[in-house]
């Protein structure tokens, strides 16, 4: 009746994940009785769960992906400890089969539920207001995208009580990963979680393609786009072109351990090394899909805060595209020591080193744009100066890691562990937080506090130099990954002062907890009233803070890049508008049941509940269905409607006395 | 300038270069060649990161909006040639760093045999659930956990796994290289002279990697012969039987040695592809008792 589903699978024994488990538990359950007593269910479910507005969207993302931060993050501290504790005699807290749960977890939710989550909810909000148009291409299908990805956030939380997660680290590599090594659900957590949530992202991938390629203002020529919907073109095209390999490669895995077919197995022909191969041509253009949005903040906020146009655009887009593409030929670097000819290695580590071309430029773009500007220093700035500064270190250690010779002595060091996370927190994870903060007041109308906000700053780039010069340093004396224990007491110094390092990021954390928090409660100070707090160059200042539903009154004509700071130099802001009757998507429950479905079914197939697989299925596709053949999707404002909303809202933004 | 960076980097070398163990504590002539190139491609690339460094630092502190004696220009003039001297920078260090990478890459290939006096030792090595077992061919010995090697003398390790995929790594004799099952790989170290170096697996392989660690002894030419022939003497022969129990899973296993090996039974290990799908650790039977081939 319940497959592999019994008592057994509830960690009644292991108090760390009971607890959390259960605490979790508890506080979702008063949320929800909150949400009940005040009678917020159908704000929440008309506003925001079956809203298909691209704004919404991109706010749930970037909701999802900092809730998920803080469990990642917590992961994280465990790891550190454990390695600060179980020294020599020493055997810490976190039994090995613990231990190697956590590291997989971290690294499948830093990367997948973090990473993916804020970029992709940065797109969601900005793409369409920079490109001066109503929504996406595919609004119902945004929806299914980020329910499908918060889909599988549930599953990989859900195997914090219910089972186990894997053990085989965040690739997955047979055979450990395979029936014969890995036979429990752990693994089966893993790869249903990452082929529901990777449906999601293959179709923002779609979406945000056709959206920038077909939906523009008008007069905004490719080549007037602003460098952020560049970056997100190429992240999408990345997306469209990497992620199906992810799936077909994940499926297979998936045949080797539920038919008991060989595609990676020891044995029966298997060749283990194609899962390398193909996890990594997947997962390289990854962090560049990741790192090229970011790249796309950092070109904005260096712009608006320097009051100066990007210097070199055309290069700016040339490098993006030319990291698009060099993304896609270098994946053999994340295995140069399985034995492959000097050729081989020797022409992946060219191509490798070769893409240090295209992000040098952008870093001497970044520089050029601040020189003989009038930098004003907001806690985005800093951000984008904290990322330049670290992340050229970050782009050293990648290079150096480029040079086969250098990575057979240090591949799955700790050394290579401070070099992504160099670049994945350099780079990402500023990038995100600049994001954060540069576009919160478009998102909710007023700013978030400065003080806060750059005490969070200074603790993240600070706490990041010390929690990763030590595991730079321990790479060179030797310290492999993934260490449950470590054997030399000589370490242990470093170790502590990594340890050092996570505490002050998570003072970090809690100061951007406090910037939000202070924020709030004085929101109405701190009201935009303007709609462009930063003094803008890009058509999302153009409109109000927040902006309404339909985003543009009337949509904007673009005569040249930096479309809005033209209009305020030649003053077409001012123009009376002719309103017209505007055509919006309907709400749509398909995302959020779809989701429920498509949970129902991972759920079914980690624990082979197999009539609950085809329920689940056949529920999922049906829902899918009835929403690819209703007729009425869109709901028209007509210009009276548009007149007096616009009437309204112009006397919104005053502050309430 | 030259003379800073030359200093810095020294400075850094001094200071990792006091810990023992590790990559910056070269015992042998690739573990030294991979150091220089690890040096050499930092020295290369400092050369254009500390000036961005500090350029990054000085422009934004300069043309802050608090600084009433910095130039400004609002306007996006268009600077052409400061766009080639962009794109033209790294492109000159990426040069030369791929000729280091091309060169590094077919001298420090490690399949290639090392060059010396003495004739090479052959070692065949097996990953095993979570330990090392070490097959000396020529010998007819093996080791678990417990590397003795001839110091001055050029090292052929062929390698495989009859688990999971591990990495065969001792840093301070030079590079690493996967093992993996059904598959062999080449790797060519040598040891300058006596010492112990520690060796570990370098990739994860479930819940034993941790304690998955060996020494490798590099003695003289005699003391090899020496241990040699008194591993001939003592211990456990290597059969098919004294294999299935080495392969079964264990964890932070203590140093040993066997008398003899069956012959061919690296071979044997590799050839696992025609044996049923295995149990954890022991993907290997022995050929008598393969069941349905």
């Amino acid at each position: 009746m319940l497959g592999r589903l019994t008592w057994a699978a509830i960690p009644f024994n292991e108090p760390i994940p009971l607890l959390t488990g259960a605490a979790v538990l508890i506080v979702i359950l008063a949320v929800l009785a909150l949400i009940t007593i005040k009678g917020w269910w159908p704000y929440l479910w008309g506003e925001w769960i079956t809203s298909v507005d691209h704004k919404r969207i991109g706010v749930m993302y970037m909701v999802l992906g900092l809730v998920m931060l803080l469990r990642g993050f917590a992961d994280a501290i465990m790891m550190r400890t454990q390695q600060a504790l179980a020294i020599g005699d020493a055997q810490g807290y976190l039994p090995p089969d613990h231990y190697d749960q956590i590291f997989s977890a971290h690294g499948v939710i830093m990367i997948f539920f973090v990473a993916m989550p804020l970029v992709i909810g940065l797109m969601n909000f900005v793409v369409p207001l920079q490109l001066g148009v109503r929504d996406v291409a595919f609004p119902t299908l945004n929806s299914v995208s980020f329910w499908l990805t918060a889909s599988g956030v549930l599953l990989v939380n859900a195997s914090l009580v219910i089972g186990n997660f894997a053990r085989t680290t965040w690739w997955n590599y047979p055979p450990l990963s395979e029936l014969a090594f890995s036979p429990d659900v752990g693994v089966d957590y893993y790869l249903w979680s990452l082929q529901i949530s990777g449906i999601g992202t293959l179709l923002t991938g779609v979406n945000f393609v056709a959206t920038i390629l077909k939906l523009r203002a008008p007069g905004m020529t490719y080549f007037r786009m602003p460098v952020f919907c560049w970056t997100a073109l190429a992240a999408n095209m990345m997306i469209v072109a990497a992620f199906p390999i992810l799936t077909a490669t994940l499926m297979m895995l998936i045949l080797d351990r539920y038919l008991g077919m060989h595609f990676f197995t020891n044995d029966g022909g298997g060749n283990q090394m194609m899962y390398a191969n193909l996890f990594w041509a997947w997962g390289h253009p990854e962090v560049y899909i990741l790192i090229l949005p970011a790249f796309g903040v950092f070109s904005e906020v260096t712009a608006t805060y320097s009051g100066k146009g990007l210097f070199s655009y055309r290069s700016m887009v040339l490098a993006t595209l030319g990291i698009c593409v060099l993304s896609l030929m270098v994946w053999l670097h994340h295995f140069f020591t399985m034995g492959a000819g000097a050729d081989v290695n020797a022409f992946f580590g060219m191509m490798s080193s070769i893409i240090a071309i295209p992000t040098g430029v952008k870093v001497f773009n970044w520089l050029f744009t601040m020189y003989r500007g009038r930098i004003i220093y907001t806690t985005p700035i800093l951000y984008t100066v904290g990322f330049m500064v670290t992340f050229v270190i970050g782009g050293l250690t990648g290079v150096l890691l480029a040079v086969p010779p250098v990575d057979f002595v240090l591949h799955n060091s700790v050394f290579l562990v401070a070099h992504f996370h160099n670049v994945i927190i350099g780079g990402v994870v500023f990038g995100a937080f600049a994001g954060y903060n540069y576009w919160f007041p478009k998102v909710f109308g007023f700013t978030l506090d400065e003080r806060w906000g750059k005490a969070g700053f200074w603790c993240w780039l600070i706490g990041f130099w010390v929690a990763f010069t030590p595991l730079y340093v321990l790479g060179l004396m030797g310290m492999t990954r993934r260490l449950q224990h470590i054997p030399d007491p000589s370490w242990r110094p470093l170790l502590l002062v990594a340890e050092l390092g996570a505490v002050i990021i998570f003072c970090g954390i809690l100061c951007q907890i406090a910037q939000l928090y202070v924020s709030i409660r004085t929101r109405e100070q701190r009201r935009d009233v303007t709609g462009d707090p930063w003094n803008g160059r890009t058509l999302e200042w153009a409109t109000s803070s927040p902006p309404p539903a339909y985003n543009f009154a009337v949509l904007p004509r673009v005569e040249t890049i930096d479309a809005f700071w033209h209009m305020k130099r030649t003053g077409r802001t001012q123009i009376e508008p002719i309103y017209e009757t505007i055509e919006m998507p309907r709400n749509s429950g398909t995302g959020f049941v779809t989701a429920f479905f498509a949970v129902i079914t991972g759920f079914a197939l980690i624990w082979h509940i197999w009539w609950m697989v085809i329920v689940g299925f056949l529920a999922a596709a049906i829902t899918a269905m009835v929403a690819g053949w209703s007729d009425e999707r869109e709901h028209a404002i007509s210009a009276e409607e548009i007149a007096q909303l616009e009437q309204a809202r112009s006397g919104l933004g005053q502050p309430a006395e | 300038m030259r003379r800073a960076l030359t200093a810095v980097v020294a400075a850094a070398t001094a200071t990792l270069g006091g810990c023992s163990q590790g990559i910056l504590d070269p015992r042998g002539p690739i573990a030294w060649a991979e150091r220089l190139l690890l040096i050499n491609s930092t020295a290369i690339m400092l050369v254009v990161v500390v000036p961005v460094i500090v350029a990054t630092l000085a422009f934004a502190w300069w043309y802050r909006a608090s600084n009433p004696r910095a130039s400004r220009q609002s306007t996006e003039d268009y600077e052409g040639r400061i766009e080639f001297v962009t794109w033209s920078i790294p492109a000159l260090i990426v040069i030369l760093l791929s000729g280091v990478i091309w060169i590094g890459s077919h001298q420090l290939d490690p399949r290639a045999p090392i060059a010396a006096n003495a004739k090479p030792l052959r070692v065949d090595v097996v990953a095993l659930d979570w330990k090392w077992l070490f097959i000396y061919p020529d010998q007819g010995i093996a080791a678990v956990n417990e590397l003795v090697i001839p110091a001055a003398t050029p090292v052929m390790f062929r390698l495989t796994s009859a688990t999971v995929m591990n990495s065969f790594f001792i840093p301070q004799l030079g590079s690493q290289i996967y093992t993996m099952g059904g598959m062999t790989t080449h790797l060519n170290l040598l040891a300058d002279a006596p010492g112990e170096f520690p060796g570990f697996s370098a990739m994860y392989s479930g819940d034993g990697f941790s304690e998955m660690r060996f020494v490798a002894k590099a003695v003289t030419a005699a003391d090899f012969d020496a241990w040699v022939s008194r591993t001939r003497g003592t211990g456990p022969a290597l059969d098919a039987d004294a294999y299935s129990a080495l392969a079964k899973p264990s964890e932070a296993v203590a140093p040993a040695t066997y008398r003899s090996v069956e012959p061919d039974l690296f071979q044997h290990i590799i050839d696992q592809t025609v044996s049923p799908p295995g149990k954890a650790g022991a993907a290997w039977y022995p050929p008598t008792q393969k069941a349905g081939g």
